[in-house]
C-alpha cells in the first residue's frame, strides 16, 4: 500500500474507534456528562489526563522548539510537568473531596458569593477559547499537509468528529475517548524516536540516546557534536541559552502554575471516586506525560543534527526528498544569495518574514522567493520547527506507516485536547450560570440539554476561529497561562490553605491579577510594536510569556492584605475548609 | 474501603488513645484536634517536598545550570541534565512517594477514604 493509502487508513480507522466509543458511552445524566459519574479508575483517568494536557503544540512543535533553541527549551519541558506536583500535592485532592462538577463551583461556594463565581467563569471562558482555537487550527493543519484538503475541509471534519463524542457523550465519551487517543499519540511518538535514536547512537532509548556517543566514528557525545557544529556555523550552544536568567526562572514558574490553574485539567480530578484517588491520578498523569516529555529533547537534538548533516553544504539539485516536499508546503525555503547553488545554514534569518513563493523556480529549481534577503549573514535557508517531529518519519527514511501513524497520532493530541476544553466550556455555561446564577429551577434534564446546547456552540465558535484564525491567536497563547496563574490558581489555593481568606480578598485579587497580566500581555503583544518587545522594556526583565508570575503575586498580596481589613468568613465556610482538608467521607460529587 | 476491614484500622495498632482526640477542638473551637494534628504532619510533609520540587528544577535546572554543566552525566551535562531530564523524573517520584506517605499518615490517624 503506498503512504497516501496507509495514512486515509489509519486515520479513518481511528476516528472510526473515537466514535464507537463515544456511542458506547452516551451519558445520561448531568453527573456522567460533567464528572463521568465519578467513578473512574485513577490510571485510566490518569491516561486520559495526558491524552488532555498533550495538545497540538506538544506534539507536532515542542520538539521543533527545542531543537532550534536548545536549552531555553526547558521552560516548557519543567514548566509543562512541574505543574502536575503543584496539582498533586496543592490542588487536586481537596478540590475532589469538595466534590462539585466545575472550577467555578469550588471558587463560589467557598467565596460565598455569585460575583467570585462569575469572575471565575469569565476567567475560565477566556482561557479556555485561546487555548482551543490553537487546536482546531492544529487539525485544520494535520489534514492539510497528510491528506490533501485544504484546512477549512480539515477543520469542519475535525469539529464534526468532536461533535459527536464531546456532544453525546460528555466527559464519560471524552474520558474514554482520550484513553484511546493517548495510546495513538503516545506510539506515534515514541516510533519514530526509537528509530532516530538507533541510527544516530546506535542506542534505541532516546533518553539515554541524548545522552550516548554519536556512532560516526568520532567518538563525540551527541551534545558535544551538536555543541561543536553550531558552534561552526555560528550559533550559540546548545546546552547553553540565549534568555537570562530572571526570564526563564519566571516563564517556568509561570508555565508550571498556570499548568496547575487550566480548569480543563482541574476538571480531569473530579472524575475520580476518593481524594487519595486524586493524588495517585496526578502522578500516573505525569508518568504518561513524562514518556513523550522526556522524549522530546531527544528528538530535537537528533532532529537538528540530521537536519544540519541532509541539508547544510548540499547542493539544492542533490537535496534529499523530504526538503522538497515539505518546501512544496511553504515550510521550507531556500534564496540563493551566494548564487552557489548550495544551501548553506547559518545563524540568522536568510530573509525577512515568511516565505513569499513567486510562483517560478530559482536557478537551482528551488521555489523562488520574493522576500528581501538579510544582509550580514550567510544563512540561505527559512525553516519552520513544526517540521522536525512531521518531517522526521522522512528524514529518518521510515516505512510509509509510521508516516500515517504521526499523522493520525497529530489529530489524536489536538482532538483530545480540543474536547476536554470544550466540556468546562459548556459546563460552565451550563452548570455555573444557569443552574447556580441565573437559572436555579431549571430540571436536571433541561440543565443537561442546556449543557450539549452551549457544547455545540462552542464547537462552532472553536471552529469559525480554527478557519478564520484572528492574527493574535498564535500571539497570546501566553495569556491562558498567564491568566490561569494570576487568577485561578491562588484563589483555589488560598482557598484550601488558609481558612481566615474571604470573599472580599479573593474577588480583589482576581480582579488584579486579571487586569494586571492582562493588559501587559495585552500591550506587548497586541500595542506595542513587535521590535518594543525587549528585554530592556520589560517590567524586571521578565517577558509577557513570564508575567503571570508578578500577576500571581499581586493576587496573593491585594488578596491577603483585603482579606485583613474585611470580615471573617461565615462559620460555615470555615467548616466547609476543615472538612475538604481531610479525605474521609469524600463519597459522591454531589447535586446540591 | 481500608478501613472498614480490621487490619485496616488504625485503632487495631495504635490503640484510640494513641490519637489526637477527635472530640475536642482547637482553642478557636472549630477543629477537632484530630484533623488538626492530621493537617499540620500534612503540612510538614508538603515543606519537604515542595523544597525539593523546587531544588531539582529551580535550583539545579536554572539558578545553579552554569555551574553544574562541568559535571557530566554520561554525555550530558549535569544542569542541562536536570532541566531536560531529571527534573521531570523527580517530579514523577515526588508524587508518588506523597501518595504513599500521605496513605500512611491518613491511616495513622485513621481519616482515610
Amino acid at each position: 500500500m503506498d503512504t497516501q493509502t496507509l495514512i486515509y487508513l489509519f486515520v479513518g480507522v481511528s476516528f472510526a474507534v473515537y466514535i464507537g466509543i463515544a456511542i458506547w458511552s452516551r451519558a445520561g445524566s448531568t453527573k456522567e456528562f460533567y464528572v463521568a459519574g465519578g467513578g473512574v479508575n485513577p490510571v485510566v483517568n490518569g491516561m486520559a489526563t495526558a491524552a488532555d494536557w498533550m495538545s497540538a503544540a506538544s506534539f507536532i512543535s515542542m520538539a521543533g522548539i527545542i531543537a532550534f533553541v536548545g536549552y531555553d527549551a526547558s521552560v516548557y519541558l519543567m514548566g509543562w510537568t512541574g505543574g502536575y506536583v503543584l496539582l498533586a500535592l496543592l490542588l487536586a485532592p481537596y478540590l475532589r473531596k469538595f466534590g462539585q462538577f466545575t472550577v467555578p463551583d469550588f471558587i463560589g461556594t467557598r467565596y460565598y458569593s455569585k460575583a467570585a463565581r462569575v469572575v471565575a467563569v469569565i476567567c475560565l471562558i477566556f482561557i479556555s477559547f485561546t487555548y482551543i482555537a490553537g487546536q482546531m487550527r492544529g487539525v485544520g493543519i494535520v489534514f492539510s499537509r497528510f491528506l490533501d484538503v485544504d484546512i477549512t475541509t480539515g477543520v469542519i471534519i475535525g469539529m464534526g468528529i468532536v461533535f459527536v463524542y464531546s456532544v453525546l457523550g460528555g466527559m464519560k465519551g471524552i474520558t474514554y475517548t482520550q484513553v484511546a487517543q493517548f495510546c495513538v499519540l503516545i506510539f506515534a511518538y515514541m516510533v519514530p524516536a526509537f528509530f532516530l535514536s538507533f541510527m544516530i547512537t546506535g542506542n534505541p532509548i532516546p533518553q539515554l540516546g541524548l545522552g550516548s556517543t554519536v556512532n560516526d566514528g568520532s567518538g563525540l557525545y551527541v551534545l558535544e557534536k551538536l555543541n561543536l557544529v553550531l558552534g561552526d556555523l555560528g550559533f550559540g550552544a546548545y546546552t547553553d541559552g540565549q534568555k537570562s536568567m530572571i526570564d526563564v526562572f519566571c516563564i517556568t514558574l509561570a508555565l508550571m502554575v498556570g499548568t496547575a490553574g487550566l480548569p480543563h485539567v482541574i476538571v480531569r480530578f473530579f472524575t475520580v471516586p476518593k481524594a487519595s484517588d486524586a493524588r495517585k491520578s496526578a502522578g500516573w498523569a505525569l508518568v504518561f506525560i513524562a514518556l513523550l516529555y522526556t522524549t522530546a529533547p531527544a528528538v530535537g537534538a537528533f532532529a537538528r543534527l540530521n537536519f544540519i548533516d541532509n541539508v547544510n553544504e548540499q547542493s539544492y539539485s542533490e537535496a534529499p526528498g523530504w526538503f522538497t516536499n515539505w518546501e512544496s508546503n511553504d515550510l521550507i525555503a531556500f534564496k540563493d544569495k551566494n548564487g552557489d547553488g548550495k544551501m548553506q545554514y547559518r545563524m540568522g534569518n536568510a530573509f525577512d518574514g515568511k516565505p513569499e513563493f513567486t510562483g517560478t523556480a530559482g536557478a537551482s529549481g528551488e521555489r523562488a522567493v520574493s522576500n528581501t534577503p538579510v544582509e550580514g549573514n550567510a544563512n540561505e535557508v527559512y525553516v519552520d520547527q513544526d517540521i522536525m517531529v512531521l518531517a522526521n518519519p522522512e528524514i529518518g527514511n521510515l516505512p510509509g506507516w509510521v508516516v500515517a501513524l504521526v499523522a493520525a497520532g497529530g489529530l489524536a493530541a489536538a482532538l483530545s485536547t480540543a474536547a476536554g476544553l470544550l466540556l468546562v466550556i459548556s459546563a460552565s455555561v451550563s452548570h455555573d450560570l444557569l443552574k447556580q446564577t441565573f437559572r436555579p429551577n431549571i430540571s436536571e434534564k433541561g440543565e443537561l440539554r442546556a449543557a450539549r446546547i452551549a457544547a455545540t456552540a462552542a464547537i462552532i465558535i472553536a471552529g469559525y476561529l480554527g478557519i478564520y484564525p484572528p492574527g493574535w491567536v498564535a500571539q497570546v497563547v501566553a495569556f491562558a497561562f498567564g491568566l490561569a496563574a494570576a487568577t485561578l490558581f491562588p484563589a483555589i489555593f488560598m482557598g484550601i490553605f488558609s481558612k481566615r481568606m474571604n470573599k472580599e480578598g479573593a474577588i480583589a485579587g482576581m480582579i488584579s491579577g486579571l487586569v494586571f497580566t492582562f493588559g501587559y500581555i495585552f500591550y506587548f503583544k497586541l500595542i506595542a510594536a513587535p521590535e518594543a518587545n525587549i528585554a530592556a522594556n520589560w517590567l524586571f526583565g521578565i517577558s509577557p510569556e513570564g508575567i503571570g508570575v508578578i500577576g500571581m503575586l499581586i493576587n496573593f498580596g491585594v488578596a491577603i492584605a483585603v482579606s485583613m481589613v474585611t470580615a471573617s468568613p461565615p462559620l460555615e465556610v470555615r467548616k466547609l475548609v476543615d472538612s475538604i482538608r481531610v479525605p474521609r467521607g469524600a463519597g459522591e460529587a454531589h447535586v446540591h | 474501603m481500608s478501613h472498614d476491614t480490621p487490619q485496616g484500622h488504625a485503632s487495631e495498632h495504635d490503640g484510640p488513645d494513641a490519637l489526637p482526640d477527635i472530640d475536642e477542638t482547637t482553642a478557636d473551637g472549630e477543629t477537632n484536634l484530630r484533623e488538626d494534628a492530621y493537617w499540620h504532619e500534612n503540612l510538614r510533609l508538603l515543606g519537604v517536598l515542595m523544597a525539593i520540587w523546587f531544588a531539582c528544577s529551580f535550583g539545579a535546572g536554572i539558578l545553579f545550570r552554569e555551574w553544574l554543566d562541568q559535571f557530566m552525566l554520561g554525555g550530558y551535562p549535569l544542569g542541562f541534565w536536570f532541566a531536560q531530564q531529571g527534573s521531570i523524573y523527580i517530579f514523577i517520584a515526588l508524587i508518588f512517594f506523597y501518595v504513599v506517605r500521605m496513605k500512611q499518615i491518613e491511616h495513622k490517624y485513621d481519616l482515610d477514604d
